[in-house]
C-alpha cells in the first residue's frame, strides 16, 4: 500500500513548476456601515433571505415570552425548551456530556451567537455556545441570541478572527435547514432545525 | 424581501405523469455513448423541460448574486491564485494539514486510491465494531465507488442529503454534483418514497414528501455508530476542513454518532483561514445563487469523548498535477456552476454522462479516470465557454474540453471511420482542386459539406433539421468569377485553373 | 492596405449574397479588397474534433493563400477564431503569425478598426433578435457575456442600432448557445436540433421576424431547424443588413 511518502513524493515530481506567490485578500468592506446601527439591518434583510427572521423583545416581555409568541402556532402545548444561555432557564438542561441521542425531543433550543455577519445573516457559533453540539440540529427550532456590537461586515472579517483556531468546531448557520431538492420547491427544515430566530440581546455586562 | 411561506405549497398545480427517463448503462469496456442517452432524456418531453428549466434558473439566480457584487470578478481571480499557490505548493501544504490535524487529536490516513480509501474506512468501521452510517454527500465518496463498496461487506450507509437519499432509494446515481436529483419529477419522487418509505403513491407534494424522508431517515440518524462527511475544503493552517450544506446533514453525521470520518480530496487544501473568505462568498453565489449555504461547518477536532478520522484520497490527483494542460481541473470547488450553465447538461440530464463526474467538469475530469470509457464525452460540447465564464475559480473548462479532443485522437480513442474521413477531409480541404470540384454545384456541396462533418453518420444533420437551400446563382466563387474576376485586369488565370467553367 | 477576403465554405456554397454583402460592405468604406481565388478552408472541422495533424496542410494552404495581405476579413466569427486561436497544427512562422494576428471577423473590423459610424444606405424596418454566436461573444470579445460582471456592451447591436427602422428584441436568454457547435451538430443531433428550437422560440417570443448573427453555420443551423417545424422566423446575416439588404 502506498502512503504518505509516494503520495507526497508523486506530488512533488508532478506539481506545476509556476512562480505563484500567495495573493493578499483584501476585506473588500469599504461601503459597509461603520456602526452597529447601521449593520443590524443589513444583517436582518440577509437574514430573511435565508428564511431566518428576527424577533424582537416587547415592552415588557421577557425573554421566554418573546420566544413563545414568536413560535406560537408551531409549537406543541408543552414544548421543550433547552437553553444554553443564562437569560432563560427553559425545561430542559443541556449538560456537555449529554448524549446527543437524547436531544431529539427538544423543541427549541435558545444559544448564544459569539457573532454574525450582516452580509449573509449568519451566526457563528462554536462547542462552547453549544454545550452539546448536535442540539443545533436535532432541535425543531433554534432561537439565538445575538449582541449586536458582535456583528461584523463581512465573510472576509468573519474568517480575520481567531474563532476556529482554538474552537474544536465552529459553525456558521444562516437560517434554518433548507433544501430545494424535490422538483426544486423550497422546503424549510429538510433534516436539521424547522426555524432560526435571531433576538438582538446585548450580553449582561457583570455587575 | 419576504420570507416564503415554508408551510404553503409552491408546487406547480399538476404533476407530470410522464415516467422517469431510464438509461442505458455502458457495459465494462464499452464507451459511454452521450448522444443515445441523451435522447433518452429528450425522449422525456416533459422531463427534460422542467429540467432545462430549473437548471437555468439556477444559473439566472447565479447571475443575479454574482451582478450585485462589484469585487466578484476580482473575488474569481483570487480565488484560482489562491489555488494556483495552493497546488504549486501542494506537498507542503498537505504536510502542514496533516501534523496539524494530528496536533489536534484526528487520526489522519492517506490513500493513494479508490480502493485504499474504502478498505481504510472498512477497518476504521471494523475496529469500532459499526454496521450502520449516516453521511451527507461526497463527490469524492462517489468517485470511490464507497457506498457500494460497504453495501457489498454488510455496513448500512443511509444517504441524509435530501437529493442523495432519493438516489440511492431508487438505485442510481447522483446526475448533478450540488443536487443529485434534479433530472427527477416530484411524482418520480413519490413513486420512489411509496415503495422504498411507504408515503401515499398519490401525494406529491414537496413539502408532504420532504417530511416524510425527514422523519423516516431522524429515527436512522439517531441509532447510527458512526458518520461520515465529505469536506469543501481544508485548511493547513489550522490542520480543520470545512463542509458546507443546506440541510445540516453534515453537522448531524459529524456531531451524533461519537466517531466521524471525513473523506478528502488532496486537492481541497487552501493555506489560511483568511483564505476561506474567498471561498465561501464564492461558492453558493455560484452553485445555487445563495449568498451562503445555511450551513458553513468547520471541524478542527474531535469533540469531547469522541473520535475523528480524516482520509486523504489521491486517487489519480497527484498524476493529473502532472498534465500540463489539465493541472488546473483541481482548482475545481465543485460549486456545479459550469453545469447550470451547460446548455448541452441541461438537455441531456447527468446521468446522460455514464460518470461520476457530469456536465463540463466531468468531460474534464472523468477521461483522466478511463480515457477510453469516457472518450465521447468531450465531445458532448458545443464549446461555447459559458461553463468557463461561471467557474469561479476560472478554470479554462471549454479550452481543456477542446484539449481532450486532441488528446483522445492522438491516443487512438476516437473511432476509426472517424477518423479517417476526417484524413479524408483534410485532404480535400488542402486542395482547391478537389474542393472545387466537391462543391462544384450546390447538389455536390450538399452532399459533400455536411459529409466532412458528419463522416460515417451521413443523415445526422437531416435528423432534426433541414439542409439549406440551393442559391439560384450558383456559389459565392462564382459569382465573384462572373461579375468581379473579368473586371479584374491581370488576373492570374494560371493560378485559377481549379475554377474551370465546365 | 490591401484585405484578403475570406468566404468559408458553407457560404461560398448556400449563402453567396453573404459573401456578396461582405465586399460590397467593405469596398463602400473604401477598403481594397481582393478574393483570392484558391482559397479553401481554415481547418476548423479537423482541429474542431481533435484531428490536428489532418488539419495541417489545409491550415498551410489558407496562410499559403492569405499571407501577401495586410488584413484579412471573414464573415464568420467560428473561422476567425480557428484562424486566431487555434491554427497551430503547423510551424509557427512570421507569415502564419502574421496571418493569425491580422484576421479580423467582420464586425470586428467595421467597429474597431473602421470605426463605422452610420449606414446612411441601410434601412430594415422590422424587430431582429441579434443572435451571439459563443464564438464571436466568448472567444472574439463581441460583447459582454451574461456570466460576466461588468459593463455591457455589444459591438454588433451597436452597429445594428445604426440601421433605420430596424428594432432590437432580445430574447430572455439572452446569449445561450444556439446547438450549431461544429462537428458537435452532428455527433449529438438530438441534443443539437432541441437547443436550436429552443433558441427559435426564445427569440420568437421576444418579438423577433428575423434572426440574425454574424456567424452563418449558427444560422443555417437554426434555419435547418426552423423549416423542419415549420416556425415562420427568418434569417439574416448582419453583413446583408448592415449593406443594405431589404427584407
Ligand atoms: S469546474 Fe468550476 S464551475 Fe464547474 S464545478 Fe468546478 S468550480 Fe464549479
Amino acid at each position: 500500500m502506498k502512503g504518505r511518502n509516494d503520495i507526497l513524493a508523486a506530488i512533488r515530481a508532478n506539481k506545476p513548476a509556476l512562480k505563484a506567490p500567495a495573493p493578499e485578500v483584501p476585506s473588500f468592506d469599504e461601503a459597509y456601515p461603520t456602526d452597529t446601527t447601521g449593520l443590524w439591518p443589513r444583517f436582518a434583510d440577509a437574514l430573511a433571505l435565508m428564511g431566518g427572521s428576527v424577533a424582537e423583545i416587547q415592552e415588557g416581555q421577557s425573554l421566554e415570552d418573546c420566544i413563545r409568541a414568536t413560535l406560537a402556532d408551531r409549537l406543541p402545548e408543552q414544548p421543550i425548551i433547552a437553553s444554553a444561555v443564562p437569560e432563560l432557564t427553559g425545561n430542559r438542561r443541556l449538560r456537555e456530556h449529554d448524549n446527543p441521542k437524547t436531544l431529539h425531543d427538544i423543541d427549541i433550543a435558545v444559544l448564544r451567537a459569539r457573532f454574525g455577519v450582516a452580509e449573509t445573516g449568519s451566526v457563528c457559533f462554536t462547542e462552547k455556545e453549544l454545550i452539546v453540539n448536535a442540539v443545533a440540529y436535532l432541535a425543531q427550532h433554534l432561537v439565538v441570541l445575538l449582541d449586536p456590537a458582535e456583528l461584523v461586515t463581512n465573510i472576509h472579517r468573519a474568517y480575520q478572527r481567531d474563532d476556529y483556531k482554538n474552537a474544536r468546531y465552529t459553525v456558521f448557520h444562516t437560517g434554518p435547514s433548507a433544501t430545494a431538492d424535490i422538483e426544486g420547491v423550497l422546503v424549510r427544515g429538510a433534516q436539521g432545525v424547522r426555524s432560526l430566530t435571531v433576538i438582538a440581546a446585548s450580553v449582561d455586562t457583570p455587575g | 424581501m419576504s420570507t416564503p411561506d415554508p408551510t404553503k405549497t409552491i408546487n406547480s398545480p399538476e404533476a407530470t405523469r410522464e415516467s422517469a427517463p431510464r438509461f442505458t448503462k455502458a457495459k465494462d469496456g464499452k464507451r459511454v455513448d452521450h448522444a443515445a442517452a441523451a435522447k433518452q432524456f429528450l425522449d422525456s418531453p416533459i422531463h427534460a423541460k422542467s429540467h432545462d428549466e430549473r437548471v437555468w434558473a439556477m444559473r439566472t439566480k447565479r447571475d443575479k448574486q454574482a451582478h450585485a457584487i462589484e469585487e466578484w470578478e476580482e473575488l474569481r481571480d483570487l480565488a484560482s491564485q489562491i489555488k494556483t499557490h495552493t497546488l504549486t505548493h501542494l506537498d507542503e501544504y498537505l504536510e502542514q494539514f496533516a501534523d496539524n490535524a494530528a496536533a489536534n487529536g484526528v487520526r489522519v490516513h492517506w490513500a493513494a486510491d479508490a480502493a485504499d480509501h474504502n478498505r481504510i474506512v472498512h477497518e476504521i468501521f471494523n475496529d469500532h465494531d459499526v454496521k450502520k452510517v449516516i453521511k451527507s454527500k461526497s463527490m469524492l465518496m462517489e468517485e470511490c465507488g464507497f457506498r457500494h463498496y460497504m453495501e457489498g461487506v454488510g455496513i448500512e450507509i443511509v444517504e441524509t442529503d435530501l437529493g442523495e437519499r432519493i438516489q440511492q432509494l431508487d438505485n442510481e446515481d447522483p446526475s448533478h454534483v450540488v443536487v443529485p436529483s434534479v433530472h427527477k419529477m416530484r411524482s418520480d419522487v413519490a413513486k420512489v418514497f411509496a415503495e422504498t418509505l411507504g408515503s401515499d403513491p398519490d401525494n406529491d407534494d414537496a413539502h408532504y414528501l420532504a417530511g416524510r424522508q425527514r422523519d423516516a431517515t431522524r429515527p436512522l440518524i439517531l441509532e447510527a455508530d458512526a458518520g461520515m462527511t465529505g469536506a469543501n475544503f481544508a485548511v493547513a493552517e489550522t490542520g480543520g476542513f470545512i463542509v458546507c450544506t443546506n440541510e445540516g446533514n453534515a453537522d448531524l453525521s459529524a456531531n451524533v454518532p461519537n466517531l466521524h470520518v471525513a473523506s478528502i480530496g488532496i486537492e481541497k487544501l487552501v493555506p489560511r483561514m483568511e483564505d476561506m473568505g474567498v471561498f465561501i462568498r464564492l461558492l453558493s453565489r455560484s452553485a445555487l445563487g445563495s449568498p451562503i449555504t445555511q450551513y458553513t461547518s468547520h471541524f478542527r477536532a474531535p469533540r469531547a469523548g469522541g473520535e475523528m478520522h480524516i482520509v486523504l484520497v489521491d486517487n489519480g490527483r497527484s498524476k493529473r498535477l502532472g498534465q500540463e494542460k489539465f493541472w488546473s481541473s483541481l482548482k475545481c470547488i465543485r460549486c456545479g456552476a459550469c453545469m447550470n450553465t451547460c446548455p448541452v447538461f441541461r438537455r441531456s440530464g447527468g446521468l446522460s454522462y455514464g460518470a461520476t463526474y457530469t456536465g463540463p467538469l466531468g468531460l474534464i475530469l472523468d477521461p483522466s479516470f478511463d480515457a477510453h470509457r469516457y472518450s465521447n464525452l468531450p465531445f458532448a460540447s458545443t464549446l461555447n465557454g459559458s461553463c468557463t465564464n461561471v467557474c469561479p475559480v476560472k478554470i479554462n473548462i471549454h479550452e481543456q474540453i477542446f484539449e481532450w479532443r486532441q488528446v483522445l485522437a492522438e491516443d487512438g480513442h476516437i473511432p476509426w471511420a472517424k477518423k479517417s474521413a476526417l484524413a479524408a477531409a483534410g485532404k480535400v480541404l488542402a486542395d482547391p482542386k478537389r474542393y472545387r470540384a466537391a462543391i462544384r454545384t450546390a447538389q455536390s456541396a450538399l452532399k459533400h459539406l455536411p459529409d466532412w462533418a458528419v463522416y460515417s453518420q451521413l443523415n445526422a444533420w437531416g435528423q432534426v433539421r433541414d439542409m439549406p437551400d440551393v442559391p439560384d446563382g450558383g456559389s459565392f466563387h462564382d459569382w465573384y468569377r462572373k461579375n468581379r474576376l473579368h473586371k479584374t485586369e491581370a488576373a492570374d488565370t494560371a493560378t485559377h485553373d481549379s475554377g474551370d467553367d465546365s | 492596405m490591401q484585405i484578403g477576403l475570406f468566404v468559408p465554405c458553407f457560404i461560398d456554397a448556400f449563402y453567396p449574397e453573404v459573401g456578396i454583402a461582405t465586399l460590397e460592405l467593405l469596398e463602400r468604406f473604401g477598403c481594397k479588397v481582393d478574393y483570392p481565388f484558391d482559397q479553401t478552408c481554415c481547418g476548423q472541422p479537423m482541429v474542431n474534433a481533435g484531428c490536428h495533424p489532418e488539419a495541417a496542410a489545409t491550415e498551410q494552404h489558407f496562410v499559403n493563400q492569405f499571407e501577401k495581405y495586410d488584413v484579412i476579413v471573414a464573415p464568420s466569427g467560428s473561422c476567425v477564431h480557428q484562424v486566431r486561436d487555434n491554427l497551430t497544427a503547423i510551424k509557427q512562422t512570421d507569415k502564419v503569425k502574421h496571418v493569425r494576428t491580422n484576421t479580423y471577423e467582420l464586425v470586428e473590423y467595421l467597429h474597431d478598426v473602421l470605426k463605422v459610424d452610420a449606414f446612411p444606405w441601410a434601412r430594415f424596418e422590422h424587430r431582429v433578435g441579434y443572435h451571439d454566436s459563443c464564438n464571436t461573444l466568448r472567444n472574439l470579445g463581441h460583447g459582454q457575456p451574461s456570466e460576466l460582471h461588468g459593463k455591457y456592451f455589444s459591438k454588433p447591436r451597436a452597429l445594428l442600432e445604426k440601421v433605420a427602422g430596424l428594432e432590437l428584441v432580445a430574447p430572455s436568454r439572452p446569449d445561450e448557445c444556439c446547438g450549431f457547435g461544429g462537428t458537435f451538430s452532428v455527433t449529438e443531433p438530438e441534443v443539437s436540433g432541441q437547443m436550436g428550437r429552443d433558441k427559435i422560440a426564445d427569440h420568437g417570443r421576444a418579438g423577433a421576424e428575423y434572426i440574425v448573427s454574424a456567424d452563418t453555420s449558427c444560422l443555417m443551423h437554426q434555419q435547418g431547424c426552423a423549416k423542419r417545424i415549420g416556425a415562420p422566423i427568418r434569417f439574416m446575416h448582419i453583413a446583408e443588413i448592415l449593406n443594405g439588404a431589404a427584407a
